[in-house]
C-alpha cells in the first residue's frame, strides 16, 4: 500500500506543479488545489500508514495511529480552503478589473506611468 | 536622567499636532515648553559636567549585539546640546511668524521636535550603535523638513538629494561603527575614547577611518559631497536656519570632534581631513562670492565654514580642536542670525535676489542692524565673535606647512562675500522696484535674531567671560586624554602672524570685491561642473542599471517565476539526493488491497485527464472532486476518520466556490501552442513529483518514534475527551488552532475587501457588461428547491450532532462548521442567493467575530483562574432527559472554531454570489423562486424587484 500512496502523492504533486505553471489563472488555482492534496497527504503519511487503529481512546483498542499529523493536517485542510477562496477571488477580481485572466503579462504601460510625476524619477 | 534630554523632544513631537486645534500660539508655546523641559534637564547637569563628574546612564537594550540604551554628557555634548536647544527655541519662535496662514504648523513643529530629539540623541549617546540610530533619524527627519514644501519640485528634489547623500553616509557610518566596536572591543564611547592607541594600531584602522570620514563628510557637506546643502535651501527658512547653523551639518563636525582622540594623529587623518576641509573651504567660499540668491550665498558660506572646522580638526593639535569648538559656537550664532535675516528680507521684500535688493538699512532699520552685526562676524571683523575664532584658526594654520597662505585665502574670500552680502542687501541706495515695500517684520521675527546678534557682540567683546569656560571644557572633552593648552580668549594677543594674516585677508577681500565685475565675467566664461546634473545622471544611471539587472528576474510573469522556483527545488533536491547515501527502508509494509488499487487507478485516471483536459474548466472541476474523494477515502482507510470527514466537506465547499467563480470567469482556457514550454513544465513537474513520491516512500518504509504517546495517554484524563485528534486541536495545541481560525477570518475579510470594491470602478462596468450566456431555463429546479428545504433541518441536526460528539468521536467544530455552512449554501444554490439572504439574516461578519471572541474568552477564562492561556477544564453533569454529560471548557473553544468556520465559508460564498447578483440583469422576484403559486408572481407593489433594490434591501 505504501507504494500506492507514495506514487499517488507524487502524481498529485506533478499534476499540481504542471498546472501551476500554466498561463491562465484558473489552471493555476486548480494546481494549488492539487498541491494542497499532495502536501496534506504527505504530512499525513509522516505518521506512517496504519489500518483500523483510529486515534479514538478505547480500552478495547489494540493500538492507535499517530494522532499528531492528523491534527496538523485537519487544520491544514481547512486553511487550504481559506487560501483557495482567497486566490479564487483574487483571480476573479483581476479578471473583472482587466478583462483578462492571464498571469504572464502585466497591465498596459500607460496605467503605471500616469502615477509618476514628471520631475521625479519614476521607479517601476 | 540625561536620556530625557533626547527623549523629551522625541516623545514631545506627538504634542504639536494635537495642540494645534487650540490655535497656533498655543502650539508654538507647547513646542517651546518641550524644548525648555529638555533644556532644563540639560542645565541641571551643568554643575556635574563642569566639576568633571561622569554623567552617564545606561539600560541594556540588545546586549547580544552590544547595543545598549546608554547616554553620557561631557563638555562637548553639553556645548552641542545647548546650541541645539537654544537655537531651536529661537527657531520655534521665528517659525511661528514665518510660516503662512495655511501651513500645517502642528506637523511642522512635530517634525522640528523629532529632528531636535534626534540631534540631541547624537550628541548625548554613549553607545555608538545608538548614535547611528539617531544619526539615521536626523537624516529621515531632515528629509521631512527640507521637503516641507512638497508641492514644489525643488523641495522634493532637494529633500531627496539630501536623503540620498546623508542616508548613504549613514550606511557608511553603520559599517564604520561596527568595525570600530570590533577594533576597540566595546561599543561604549566612553570605553572607546580611552582605547585610541588600540584602534590606531588595529589593521581595521584604515577602513574605520574612511567609513567614519565618509559619514561625517556627507553629513557636513564636505567636498565632493557639498552639493546637497545648497539644494536643501528649498526648505522654509526656519528649517535652513536650524539645519545649517547649529544642527544637521554640525553633526559631521561633532562626529569628527567626538572621535578625535581615537582616530586623529595619523598621517592619513591629517592628509584626508585637512585636505578635504581646505578644499571645501576654498571652493565653497569662491562659489558663495558669485551667488545672487541670499540663501545660496549663506549656504555656500556654511559649506565653507564647515570646511574650516574640518580643517582645524584635521591639524591634529589640541589648540586647533579648541579653535574648532569655539568656531562651532560662533558660526552657529552668526549663521542662524543671517539665515533668519535672509528669511525676513524674503518675507518683507518679496525677493532673495541680491541684484534686486539694496538700501534696506533705511527701510527696515532694526533687522538691517542685526544682520549687519552678524555679517561683520561672518567677515571676521574685530569686536565680533567670528573674528576671534578666525584668529585662532589662522594661528593654528600658521604652524603647518603650505596651509597658512591657503587659509588666508579662505578668510579673504569670506570677507569678500560677507561684504558683498551686506552691501548688496542693506547698504547702498534705496530702490523703488522691490516686489513688496519692505519694512521691519513683527517683533517675533526679529527678536530671535536680536538674541543671536547680542551674543555675537557680547562674545566678541568679552570672550573669556562668556565662552572661555565652555570652550575649555568642550575642547578638553574633544581632545580626550591630550591636555589642551590653557584657553584664554581675548581680542588682543599682540602683533602675531595670525593678526597679519587677518589684516591681509581683510584688505585683500575688499580689493577682490573692487574687481568683482570683471571677475564675474571671467567666471561666466569658464567651465563649471554642475553638481546637480551629475547627481541626477548618477541616480538615473543607477535606476537604469537596477531595471536592467532586476527586470529579467522580476518579470511580470507568474509562470516564469514559478518555473524558476520549481527548477531550483529540482536542482537542490537532486544535489542532495546524489550526494547522500541511502538504503531501502526496513519497516513492514501493508498488504496491497484490491480497493486500494481501484482508488489508485481512479486517482491516476483523474490526474491524467486533468492534465489533458484542463482547458475545459467545468470538467476539470469535476475531475478535481474525484481526486478529492479518493484522498478522503485514503484518510478513511488509514485510520483518520476526522480527516476524511473534513476533506469531504471541504471538497463540497471548494467545488461550490469554484463553480460560483467560474460563472463569471471564462469557461474555457485557450490551449497553449508552445510544445517546448509544455515539455519543459512537464519535465519539471515530473521531477518534483518523482522526488515527492520517493521521499514519501522512503519515510513510510522506515520506523520512527512518535511524540504523541503523551497526547494519547493524557487525552481522557487531561483533556476530557477520547477523540485524540480533537483534543489536540482544542486543548493540547489550542493556541495553534486559535491562530488558525484567525487566519481563516482574515482570509474571509480579504475576500470581502476584494469583492466589495469590485462593485465600483472598472470591475463594476465589466460586470454590467456581462451577459449571462447559456442560462438554464429552469434556474431553480423545483425538485432541488424542495429537497434542500426538507434537508435543511436534517443537515443542521447532523451538524449539531457532529459538533457535540466531536470531543469523543470523529467530528468537532471544524467539520460541524463546514456541514452547517453547506446546509445553508445549499439553500442559496437551490432557491437563489437573494432568497436565502433574505431569510438567513445573521451577519457573517458577526459570526467571524463571535467565533474568535468565544475561543479567546475561553482561553482567557483559564488565565482568570490563574492557569496558562487555554488550559482546559472539564467535568461531569447530569442533565434531565439527556443523562450524564461530560462538559469540557474545550467545547466552548470548539464552538468558537465552529462559528469562525461557518462565518468564513458563508462570507466568501456570499460575497461571490453578491457580485454575481450584480451581473444578473434579470429582475429577482420575491417569494419562493420560480415556484409558481399563481398569485405570488410579483411583489406586493406589483413591480418586479430589480437587483438594485435587492441590494438596497440587503444593505438596510
Amino acid at each position: 500500500m505504501e507504494l500506492l500512496v507514495a506514487s499517488g502523492i507524487g502524481l498529485l504533486t506533478a499534476v499540481g506543479v504542471y498546472l501551476v505553471l500554466r498561463r491562465h489563472s484558473f489552471p493555476v488555482i486548480v494546481g494549488t488545489v492539487f498541491l494542497s492534496y499532495a502536501v496534506n497527504l504527505f504530512l499525513f503519511a509522516m505518521g506512517r500508514l496504519t489500518v483500523d487503529r483510529p486515534p479514538i481512546v478505547d480500552p478495547a483498542a489494540a493500538g492507535y495511529t499517530d494522532p499528531l499529523p492528523q491534527a496538523l493536517v485537519l487544520t491544514a485542510i481547512v486553511i487550504s480552503f481559506g487560501m483557495t477562496a482567497l486566490i479564487v477571488v483574487l483571480a476573479l477580481r483581476g479578471f473583472l478589473e482587466s478583462g483578462d485572466d492571464r498571469v504572464d503579462r502585466t497591465a498596459p504601460k500607460e496605467d503605471r506611468t500616469a502615477a509618476g510625476r514628471d520631475d521625479d524619477v519614476v521607479f517601476p | 536622567m540625561i536620556a530625557l534630554i533626547a527623549l523629551v523632544p522625541l516623545l514631545g513631537a506627538m504634542l504639536p499636532p494635537i495642540v494645534i486645534r487650540s490655535g497656533r500660539d498655543r502650539c508654538t508655546a507647547v513646542t517651546a515648553v518641550v524644548s525648555l523641559v529638555s533644556l532644563a534637564v540639560l542645565l541641571a547637569q551643568v554643575p556635574a559636567v563642569f566639576s568633571g563628574e561622569p554623567v552617564r546612564t545606561s539600560v541594556e537594550w540588545v546586549p547580544a549585539l552590544g547595543l545598549s540604551f546608554s547616554f553620557f554628557l561631557d563638555g562637548l555634548g553639553l556645548l552641542f546640546a545647548g546650541l541645539i536647544l537654544g537655537i531651536g527655541l529661537l527657531i520655534t519662535l521665528y517659525a511661528r511668524f514665518y510660516l503662512g496662514r495655511d501651513e500645517k504648523v502642528g506637523r511642522f513643529f512635530a517634525y522640528l521636535l523629532l529632528f531636535q530629539g534626534a540631534m540631541l540623541g547624537i550628541v548625548t549617546s554613549d553607545n555608538i550603535l545608538l548614535l547611528v540610530v539617531f544619526w539615521e533619524l536626523t537624516s529621515l527627519s531632515s528629509f521631512l523638513l527640507i521637503g516641507w514644501w512638497s508641492h514644489t519640485p525643488e523641495g522634493r528634489q532637494g529633500a531627496r538629494m539630501a536623503l540620498v547623500v546623508t542616508g548613504g553616509g549613514g550606511l557608511l557610518l553603520i559599517g564604520g561603527m561596527l568595525l570600530l566596536g570590533q577594533a576597540a572591543g566595546s561599543y561604549e564611547l566612553t570605553t572607546i575614547l580611552a582605547r585610541g592607541e588600540v584602534v590606531r594600531g588595529s589593521p581595521l584602522y584604515l577602513p574605520i577611518l574612511l567609513l567614519v570620514l565618509g559619514a561625517a563628510f556627507t553629513k557636513s557637506a564636505q567636498f565632493p559631497f557639498h552639493f546637497w546643502l545648497p539644494h536643501a535651501m528649498a526648505a522654509p527658512t526656519p528649517v535652513s536656519a536650524y539645519l545649517h547653523s547649529a544642527t544637521m551639518v554640525k553633526a559631521g563636525v561633532f562626529l569628527l570632534a567626538r572621535l578625535w582622540p581615537v582616530l586623529s594623529g595619523t598621517e592619513t587623518w591629517f592628509l584626508v581631513v585637512t585636505g578635504t576641509g581646505l578644499i571645501t573651504m576654498l571652493i565653497a567660499a569662491w562659489i558663495a562670492l558669485f551667488k545672487t540668491d541670499l540663501k545660496a550665498i549663506l549656504a555656500y558660506s556654511t559649506v565653507s565654514h564647515l570646511g574650516l572646522m574640518t580643517m582645524l580638526l584635521g591639524f591634529g593639535t589640541p589648540y586647533a580642536v579648541t579653535a574648532c569648538v569655539f568656531h562651532v559656537i560662533n558660526h552657529a550664532t552668526f549663521k542662524a542670525a543671517l539665515f533668519m535675516s535672509a528669511g525676513i528680507v524674503d518675507h518683507e521684500a518679496g525677493t532673495r535676489d541680491i541684484r534686486k535688493l539694496g538700501g534696506l538699512r533705511r527701510l527696515m532699520p532694526v533687522s538691517a542692524t542685526l544682520a549687519l552685526i552678524a555679517s561683520a562676524s561672518m567677515a571676521g571683523i574685530p569686536l565680533f565673535n567670528g573674528f576671534l575664532s578666525k584668529e585662532m584658526m589662522l594661528e593654528a594654520a600658521a604652524h603647518t606647512a603650505l596651509v597658512p597662505s591657503l587659509a588666508t585665502l579662505g578668510a579673504l574670500l569670506s570677507v569678500a562675500y560677507s561684504v558683498r552680502f551686506a552691501l548688496g542687501v542693506y547698504l547702498g541706495p534705496v530702490r523703488d522696484d522691490y516686489p513688496h515695500r519692505p519694512h521691519d517684520p513683527p517683533a517675533g521675527m526679529w527678536l530671535p535674531v536680536a538674541v543671536l546678534a547680542f551674543l555675537v557682540l557680547a562674545i566678541g567683546v568679552a570672550p573669556q567671560l562668556l565662552a572661555g569656560g565652555i570652550v575649555a571644557l568642550a575642547g578638553q572633552a574633544s581632545a580626550g586624554p591630550v591636555p589642551i593648552p590653557e584657553v584664554h580668549l581675548s581680542i588682543w594677543h599682540g602683533v602675531t602672524p595670525a593678526l597679519v594674516m587677518s589684516a591681509a585677508a581683510l584688505v585683500g577681500g575688499l580689493l577682490l570685491l573692487a574687481v568683482f565685475g570683471p571677475l564675474e565675467r571671467v567666471r561666466e566664461k569658464t567651465f563649471r561642473p554642475e553638481a546637480k546634473a551629475m547627481f541626477d545622471a548618477v541616480v538615473a544611471g543607477a535606476v537604469a542599471a537596477c531595471r536592467r539587472g532586476i527586470g529579467p528576474m522580476h518579470a511580470d510573469s507568474l509562470p516564469r517565476w514559478l518555473a524558476a522556483i520549481s527548477a531550483t527545488i529540482v536542482v537542490v533536491g537532486a544535489t542532495a539526493f546524489f550526494t547522500a547515501t541511502y538504503a531501502p527502508g526496513t519497516r513492514d509494509l501493508l498488504p496491497v488491497e484490491f480497493l486500494g488499487v481501484v482508488a489508485w487507478v481512479l486517482l491516476a485516471a483523474a490526474c491524467g485527464a486533468v492534465v489533458v483536459l484542463h482547458g475545459h474548466r467545468v470538467l476539470t472541476l469535476i475531475l478535481t472532486s474525484v481526486v478529492g474523494l479518493v484522498v478522503s477515502l485514503a484518510f478513511l482507510q488509514f485510520s483518520a476518520p476526522d480527516l476524511a470527514l473534513t476533506q469531504i466537506s471541504v471538497e463540497v465547499v471548494t467545488t461550490i466556490l469554484m463553480l460560483l467563480a467560474l460563472n463569471l470567469l471564462p469557461k474555457l482556457t485557450p490551449p497553449e501552442h508552445a510544445p517546448l514550454r509544455r515539455l519543459r513544465d512537464g519535465g519539471i513537474a515530473a521531477a518534483i513529483g518523482l522526488g515527492a513520491a520517493g521521499l514519501a516512500y522512503a519515510v513510510m518504509t522506515r520506523d520512527f518514534t512518535t511524540i504523541s504517546d503523551y497526547h494519547v495517554t493524557q487525552a481522557k484524563p487531561g483533556g476530557g475527551g477520547t477523540n485524540v485528534v480533537n483534543v489536540i486541536l482544542v486543548d493540547f495545541r489550542g493556541f495553534d488552532t486559535f491562530g488558525e481560525i484567525i487566519v481563516l477570518c482574515i482570509a474571509a475579510l480579504a475576500v470581502v475587501a476584494l469583492l466589495d470594491s469590485a462593485l465600483r470602478g472598472a470591475a463594476a462596468r465589466r460586470l454590467d457588461a456581462v451577459r449571462q450566456g447559456l442560462e438554464s431555463a429552469d434556474a431553480h429546479p423545483l425538485v432541488l428547491v424542495i429537497a434542500t428545504r426538507v434537508l435543511l433541518p436534517l443537515a443542521l441536526a447532523v451538524g449539531a450532532y457532529i459538533f457535540l460528539r466531536g470531543h469523543n468521536e470523529p467530528g468537532g467544530g471544524f467539520i460541524a462548521g463546514l456541514v452547517v455552512a453547506i446546509a445553508i449554501i445549499m439553500q442559496a444554490m437551490a432557491s437563489g442567493y437573494a432568497w436565502a439572504a433574505s431569510r438567513f439574516r445573521v451577519d457573517a461578519h458577526a459570526l467571524l467575530g463571535a467565533g474568535v471572541l468565544a475561543a479567546g474568552v475561553t482561553g482567557l477564562g483559564a488565565v482568570l483562574l490563574g492557569r496558562p492561556f487555554l488550559t482546559s477544564w472539564h467535568g461531569h453533569f447530569h442533565l434531565p432527559l439527556i443523562g450524564d454529560v461530560e462538559l469540557a471548557s474545550a467545547m466552548a473553544f470548539d464552538a468558537g472554531v465552529f462559528l469562525a468556520v461557518v462565518g468564513t465559508v458563508l462570507l466568501s460564498l456570499a460575497q461571490i454570489s453578491r457580485v454575481e447578483a450584480r451581473a444578473e440583469h434579470r429582475p429577482v422576484p420575491e417569494g419562493p423562486l420560480d415556484i409558481k403559486f399563481g398569485r405570488r408572481q410579483t411583489t406586493p407593489t406589483g413591480a418586479p424587484l430589480t437587483t438594485a433594490r435587492v441590494d438596497a434591501a440587503k444593505e438596510s
